[in-house]
């Protein structure tokens, strides 16, 4: 039974009933989901009572798909239907995979998706989107039977250094899985909160994060809970898997041997990753996989195995000397290297990590479930569980944002290593008479020409007032939220109109994409719609009552008369058409109350803000 | 306390240029903690937006302060001299020599030991030139001729980072 709570100033306005929010570790090659229960985060066992869900998606005819570990040991035997790592396609257009004919995938470009790859499979094609939300759902409904109860929001983990297309992609996957995303964060940022509350640390910490297709490094200061993100560097395309590769190309290259059929090229891959952790406890692991060519039979040792992979150790340690200079600080000033990933079990990387940073590195708590962890603590705090002098997270961007100019070079708008949220103003002009439309691109990357930059989208301003060439000001906000996420608005600044602007991602997918992949709703295909429809728009509606009512309650003066009136009518509606078995009437008289009292809820934050600022100033002063 | 006061009014610290960053450091922190959209997660989109609006408007105030040459700008710009770098260029000659010099010990250098006693040489004018402009705003009261260090200390920068650049060059 749910505990009365009282609510303090920051809680939300309902916390009659704890919320149940999870944290996701949507990882290469496992993924994990975690929660807080009685005050300690816990990562959530299936019915096997495994916690990490191999990340792997078989689609099968009719319909049917096999999600984790009966998808993992299918990939041999079926590897074109079996998608594993699918983490490394997110945002990603088929030009950016490096050798995809090693893959056994079949790739496609689906028309009208952005640039994004698509996986062509018995049960069509699939975006890596989809592929990422069947892992989500799967992760959903687990936490679902742990608690018997639907979840109310979660935390998704990122890689720091996932650009924004990437960091699109994951929160479309979410959207796909029904999850109400609370927030995205950064792994390593993750792995800091798991370890600084589990430790009670102080001072600037390196977090290595070595996944199984992604690195990160991130130097980030802890001071009284807060966690502050200094710098951060990385590569999103190298982890595990490209050791595994490594490993797997050295022992064809000593056999003389080639892997040619997709069969053969998952099960070398498979025999390769098995080699890699058998070595991390032996020192020599006998190899032995029969190809078409012949057998590939070898004993390697841990020195093998070290030296076939040395280059990709050094490419993470050029990365964290990077992040060293960003952050404007030396190895010295390092008091705790936290490991974090499956991939730092490897001995070369401890090693490596060891000798580098002059100390041992942390790793007390399991390296692929601190993730997980970190996120359940943040999502807690974030659906209001908790009370005021909860965590802070100030991250940052990990890549500098830029639009195009003459002659394909950068303007640098937002720099790298800028804490988020952030906006930058910029104004530009038309450059013919009558000029109605502009159209900016907007890059993301560290290098002077956009050729070089990665490419996020095109934003197309239109609605400008038509004026002599040059005579419009208009002024291009450029906003990086909480979760990293850019967004642009535009206004003309001699008469105030709002321009309308049109985004084209550049590896993403549209709003209407994603109404489609919906509407085919491949993640409750066996469940009734109609019905879960329905108690979602009831669970919404009641939601959005209370928090009118107790904001009323609380700051009924800020309103008028009339705009109180006009409050009361809307919330009159919603009551009348609650009682009605009709989701989309429900829906609309929740979204028409939650428009109507938008103006006085914002008027209440900025009370709120202003009073707890003032207060903060009294005190301090 | 408004989105439009100054840095110095919504960090309630004097407009002067002398700071003390550790204090900037836990105000930054403080003030995150009352206007993060993290604190307001559970509170609907309009809640998000006004949070997002005062933590954007909180970050831009601490970026600006803790960096001496954008606070620097910032004070000469309240007290009615503003930089306007683009349109501004003109240097006294002695200046621009020493520019003209330091470009050309960049180019001839050969080893790190090279760029690094050049570094050494741009950060000792880079002191020297904030101390300067430290005196003008602080106690001569003179924003017009603060500017003028505010300027040369743009093109200091600007230079730093080929510096900067050379070396990581040089170090890969």
């Amino acid at each position: 039974m749910a505990l009365l709570q009282i609510s303090e100033p920051h809680q939300s306005p309902d916390p009659h009933q704890r919320r149940i929010a999870v944290g996701i570790d949507l990882g290469t090659t496992h993924s994990l989901v975690a929660a807080v229960r009685n005050g300690v985060a816990e990562c959530l066992p299936d019915e096997q009572g495994q916690v990490l869900l191999p990340s792997v998606v078989r689609y099968l005819s009719q319909q049917g798909r096999a999600i984790g570990a009966a998808a993992r040991d299918a990939q041999t035997q079926d590897p074109e239907n079996s998608i594993a790592s699918v983490k490394r396609f997110m945002g990603r257009g088929l030009a950016d995979i490096a050798q995809p004919e090693r893959l056994p995938y079949r790739f496609v470009t689906p028309e009208g998706q952005g640039g994004m790859l698509g996986i062509d499979t018995v049960a069509g094609v699939k975006s890596p989107v989809e592929v990422s939300a069947e892992i989500l759902a799967a992760l959903r409904q687990r936490a679902e039977d742990s608690f018997d109860s639907d979840i109310d929001g979660a935390v998704i983990t990122v890689p720091a250094y996932f650009d924004d297309a990437q960091r699109q992609a994951t929160k479309d996957a979410a959207r796909l899985a029904g999850i109400e995303l609370l927030r995205l964060i950064n792994e390593p940022t993750a792995a800091a909160i798991a370890y600084g509350l589990d430790n009670g640390s102080e001072g600037v910490y390196a977090v290595y994060d070595l996944g199984g297709g992604t690195f990160d490094i991130s130097i980030l200061r802890l001071t009284r809970g807060v966690f502050e993100v200094i710098a951060t560097g990385g590569d999103s395309a190298l982890g595990g898997d490209d050791y595994d590769t490594a490993l797997a190309d050295w022992l064809l290259a000593q056999a003389g041997r080639d892997a040619v059929s997709s069969s053969e090229k998952a099960a070398l891959r498979q025999a390769a990753r098995a080699c890699k952790e058998a070595l991390t406890t032996a020192d020599s692991v006998a190899f032995h996989l029969e190809l078409a060519t012949g057998p590939v039979q070898f004993d390697v040792t841990r020195a093998d195995f070290e030296t076939a992979t040395a280059a990709l150790t050094a490419r993470t340690l050029a990365a964290v000397r990077r992040a060293l200079r960003d952050a404007g600080l030396a190895r010295d000033d390092i008091q705790g290297v936290v490991l974090v990933g499956g991939s730092t079990r490897m001995p070369q990387i401890r090693s490596a990590v060891h000798e580098f940073f002059g100390r041992a590195p942390l790793t007390n708590l399991d390296p692929d479930q601190v993730v997980a962890l970190g996120a359940a603590i943040q999502a807690n705090q974030l659906a209001g569980n908790t009370g005021d002098d909860g965590l802070l997270l100030l991250d940052v961007i990990p890549l500098s944002l830029g639009i195009e100019t003459m002659g394909g070079l950068v303007e640098r708008i937002v720099s790298r290593n800028e804490t988020i949220p952030t906006a930058k103003a910029q104004d530009f002009t038309t450059y013919q008479d009558g000029q109605t439309a502009l159209a900016l691109h907007v890059v993301q990357g560290e290098r002077d020409l956009v050729a070089d930059c990665r490419s996020l989208a095109r934003f197309e301003l239109r609605g400008i007032p038509p004026m002599a060439a040059g005579a419009a000001r208009i002024r291009v906000t450029f906003t990086v939220d909480a979760d990293g996420l850019l967004s642009v608005s535009a206004r003309e600044q001699g008469s105030g109109v709002e321009a309308r602007i049109d985004v084209k991602p550049s590896y993403g997918l549209s709003d209407d994409d994603i109404a489609c992949m919906l509407r085919d709703s491949f993640s409750t295909a066996s469940q009734d719609m109609a019905a879960r429809a329905l108690v979602e728009a009831r669970v919404d509606a009641d939601r959005m009552l209370l928090a009118t009512r107790s904001a009323l309650a609380a700051d009924g003066d800020l309103l008028t008369v009339e705009s109180r009136a006009a409050v009361d009518r809307l919330m009159a509606a919603l009551e009348a058409s609650r009682g009605l078995d009709d989701a989309a009437t429900i829906e609309a008289a929740t979204q028409a109350l939650a428009k109507g009292t938008e103006a006085f809820a914002a008027e209440r934050m900025n009370r709120g803000i202003q009073r707890a600022l003032a207060g903060r100033n009294v005190q301090s002063v | 306390m408004n989105l439009n006061d100054t840095d110095f009014e919504l960090f309630a610290v004097p407009a002067v240029f002398a700071q003390d960053r550790a204090v900037l450091d836990a105000r930054w922190k403080e003030l995150q903690r009352e206007a993060h959209p993290d604190r307001f997660a559970a509170q609907g989109g309009a809640a998000q937006r006004m949070a997002m609006q005062w933590s954007v408007r909180i970050n831009e105030a601490y970026r600006r302060l803790r960096d001496p040459l954008k606070r620097a700008a910032y004070l000469c710009e309240l007290r009615g001299a503003p930089i306007e770098a683009e349109s501004n260029t003109a240097m006294p000659t002695e200046f621009l020599m020493q520019q003209m010099e330091w470009r050309e010990a960049l180019d001839d250098a050969a080893s790190t030991a090279d760029i690094e006693r050049l570094q050494k040489d741009v950060d000792a004018a880079r002191a020297a030139a904030l101390q300067r402009c430290a005196a003008l705003l602080d106690e001569a009261g003179d924003a017009a001729a603060a500017a003028r260090e505010v300027r040369a200390l743009m093109f200091i920068a600007r230079f730093a980072e080929d510096v900067d650049a050379r070396l990581e060059q040089l170090g890969q």
